[in-house]
């Protein structure tokens, strides 16, 4: 199939990103093409149609699955918004929209900043930065808008560590990082990328960034051999920025909502601190923030009865594939108890979140601060009242107000 | 039954280690490895599952 013949100028389907009703779930439109299926059809915003893939063994296969790429740079990749068209006549951008092996070269520069002991070695800064911010909090009063106050800084001062922004950088950085995922004109946030990525190439070029960071030592091992350069380097460090910052900031503030909505299940968690971990994994299949991800296939692929062709797209709705009744049972109640593992939150595949451990111990520490500490938290405005993310983008909330 | 880790697959996201913690590690560069002596899977019913977890189908598990 050609693009031009995939392209249809009146969408029967409905067409994707749908904007949710409720913050915590899929857009209704989601489960009712689920239920035609581990299949179906969705259109973009051009008319063209592409595969929907609901089915959670489905998903799990063809996210692994090399037949599919993740180069947005093919002529065929399909654009979901029309912004993203201009993104991709600019910098490739490294791990996330290449294939292996260019894919595989990047990410195993990476791989040992992410593990479980740098990840454990790092949560007594995550800790102390967490704490720092509930002090803060609680010494300006009884309500915050706890988005500002707590969960976005709490992901920009952990980046800032793991990168090696030297701390007097940190209101510059930080600063710049607000700009660029603010939901402001293209035009704010192209300029605060390119003041990122001069900043963060100074750094590499002077070897300011503070040692022991991913910076200095992926410069030191890297660069002189050849494996990567200045102008990869820093792009990789904003994407790592970007992907780690507005997605952990969603979940913790979502998941502070979705649990205050819920007073059961926060009781059940403030009983029993050893239920935290599984309660993370369960926030992050129930809200599933990251609901679409893109792919374009090379090759035919035969699937549950259906054949993929190549240049078609392939959609991901995570927020769907997470509630498969035939892996979780009750899918689309909240559950802390519950064995949540095997969703796709994090993606599957090569792809899957290289920051995802890091993730978990931020939301881990963040959540436990939060209950702990401020026992009287509550919404200080009507549930209702809590405005929320269009489906264009990684799913959220703008504020939330809360009290004690 | 026999466990092992196909080093040239993994990509280090770590889903062994955090799903059967008493079988599976990584190493200093971050990728996946079978702790000295749990080759057999310990008797660890969670093996199977970080077979399962793996996003790269990393983790074989050959039976006896």
């Amino acid at each position: 199939m050609t693009v031009t013949d995939s392209h249809r100028s009146a969408p029967a389907t409905p067409v994707f990103p749908q904007d949710r009703t409720c913050p915590y779930d899929p857009p209704p439109a989601y489960p009712e093409l689920a239920a035609q299926g581990p299949l179906s059809r969705m259109s973009l915003y051009d008319g063209r149609e592409v595969w929907f893939v609901t089915g959670h063994a489905e998903a799990r296969a063809l996210l692994a699955d090399p037949r599919l790429s993740s180069d947005r740079h093919r002529p065929e990749f399909p654009v979901v918004l029309p912004a993203a068209e201009k993104q991709a006549e600019t910098d490739p951008v490294p791990l996330v929209s290449v294939d292996d092996p260019e894919h595989a070269r990047q990410r195993r520069m990476l791989i040992r900043y992410f593990s479980h002991k740098r990840i454990t070695a790092l949560r007594p800064f995550i800790q102390s930065t967490v704490d720092r911010l509930i002090d803060a909090m609680l010494a300006a009063g009884n309500e915050a808008e706890l988005v500002s106050a707590f969960a976005l800084p709490v992901p920009s001062m952990v980046i800032c560590e793991l990168l090696g922004v030297p701390y007097a950088d940190h209101d510059f950085f930080e600063g710049c990082s607000r700009r660029l995922l603010s939901a402001g004109t293209s035009d704010e946030v192209i300029a605060a990328r390119d003041e990122l990525l001069d900043y963060l190439g100074g750094l590499v070029d002077e070897g300011r960034a503070a040692e022991g960071g991913l910076l200095a030592e992926v410069a030191a091992e890297h660069i002189a051999t050849g494996g990567t350069d200045r102008e990869e380097l820093r792009n990789i460090a904003l994407i790592l920025l970007v992907a780690g910052h507005e997605t952990t900031a969603n979940m913790i503030s979502l998941g502070t909502y979705v649990l205050l909505r819920h007073p059961e299940q926060l009781a059940a968690l403030r009983a029993d601190p050893a239920l935290l971990p599984g309660a993370v994994e369960e926030l992050l299949r129930h809200l599933s923030i990251a609901d679409g991800m893109v792919r374009l296939a090379t090759e035919d692929i035969e699937i549950a009865g259906h054949t993929i062709r190549a240049g078609e797209g392939v959609l991901f709705p995570t927020s769907v594939i997470n509630r498969d009744a035939t892996v979780y049972e009750d899918p689309d109640r909240l559950d802390v108890r519950r064995t949540a593992r095997h969703h796709v939150a994090f993606g599957h595949g090569v792809h899957q979140c290289l920051g995802q451990n890091l993730a978990r111990a931020e939301m881990e520490i963040a959540f436990s601060a939060l209950l702990t500490r401020i026992p009287g938290l509550r919404l200080a405005v009507a549930p209702e009242e809590v405005s929320f993310k269009p489906g264009t983008t990684i799913q959220g909330l703008y504020t939330l107000p809360v009290a004690w | 039954m026999r466990v092992s880790i196909d080093s040239s697959v993994c990509i280090g996201s770590g889903m062994c280690a955090l799903t059967a913690p008493s079988v599976f590690d990584q190493d200093d560069e971050g990728y996946g490895t079978v702790r000295p002596g749990r080759a057999d899977g310990a008797g660890d019913p969670l093996v199977k599952e970080a077979v399962r977890a793996c996003p790269v189908q990393a983790v074989r598990l050959d039976e006896d």
